[in-house]
């Protein structure tokens, strides 16, 4: 396998989407490939970094002032008004 | 190597019955609904649009849309990817009306100048989040994700920050799977190769790159 190939397969291989003969032809690869086992190992700590980031957190008074303005006008269009 | 566990989310059992309650005439049950994914469709709308306003915009106006058209949800999908679905559409029309230079399309193969295949192939340090504040941290996060196109934050997003699937992802924004896996994998691996400029292994800690923290008003 190339490294090429592994990238490919790199996404698949993280989502744990591939079959075990294809599982087993990757993890050869990572086991004497140090390039792709770096690449491999940051890019899953790149999408847990962004999956625990708490980026973009709704503030909780935003929060409740959209809530607000949101029921208030599926009431108004409940009751014909909009 | 372990695989990436996705985020478990709260139960959908009851999710139906709301629909079906709201579908009704029922509010209340609207706004449960709208407590369930407020927090989910406001970081998306501020992830496309990169733009606290518009992102308020979007949750206004993508569930005054989910609630004005109930009657056509039909029960195929999760009532969060319909959802979600909506608000794609609507952030990407707030992005095009701000930047009319740029089209702005999930369609289109995007031609980046940086390749996807990795040039940075460092080490990063163990826990290379703890060398940075929490401020500087969300602003190398932030202003990382905002540098790639928007067709790939927005697949890298809906299936690594929010946890859709697949599947799921290309049902909501009417994708391909192979097209999707395509985006993701390119977008994951451009975020890795900005952020290693950041996280790599270093002897000496005098190294940093200097950063600007932003006002986090983005």
């Amino acid at each position: 396998m190339k490294c090429s190939d592994f990238l490919q397969e790199l996404t698949n291989y993280l989502d744990g989407a591939i079959d075990a003969r294809t599982k087993a032809e990757l993890e050869d690869h990572l086991a004497w490939c140090h390039n792709c086992y770096v690449v491999c190992d940051t890019t899953k700590k790149t999408i847990e970094i962004y999956r625990d980031s708490q980026l973009y957190e709704l503030p909780e008074d935003l929060r409740t002032r959209l809530r607000t303005a949101i029921i208030s006008k599926c009431h108004a269009k409940k009751e014909g008004r909009a | 190597m372990s695989t990436i566990q996705p985020k478990v989310g709260e139960p959908v059992s009851d999710e139906l019955a709301l629909v079906q309650a709201a579908k009704g005439g029922d509010v209340s049950a609207f706004e449960e609904l709208v407590r369930r994914y407020d927090r989910n469709v406001f970081r998306i709308a501020q992830h496309i649009t990169q733009n606290r306003e518009d992102a308020e915009d979007v949750v206004q106006d993508a569930f005054l849309k989910a609630y004005n058209n109930l009657s056509q949800f039909q029960g195929q999908s999760k009532f969060y990817t319909w959802l979600v679905r909506i608000a794609v559409n609507e952030a990407l029309m707030k992005l095009r009306r701000r930047r009319p230079e740029r089209t702005v399309s999930l369609d289109e193969e995007v031609k980046t100048e940086e390749d996807s295949v990795p040039r940075e192939v460092a080490d990063w340090s163990p826990n290379p989040e703890q060398q940075y504040s929490q401020a500087e941290l969300r602003d190398i996060l932030t202003r990382t994700i905002q540098g790639l196109p928007a067709s790939f934050r927005t697949v890298f997003v809906l299936r690594d920050v929010e946890g859709l699937s697949t599947e799921e992802t290309a049902d909501a924004l009417d994708l391909s799977i192979p097209a999707v896996k395509s985006r993701l994998l390119r977008a994951r691996l451009q975020l890795r190769e900005r952020l290693s400029r950041y996280f790599h292994r270093r002897d000496g800690a005098s190294e940093q790159p200097k950063l600007e923290v932003g006002d986090g008003n983005q």
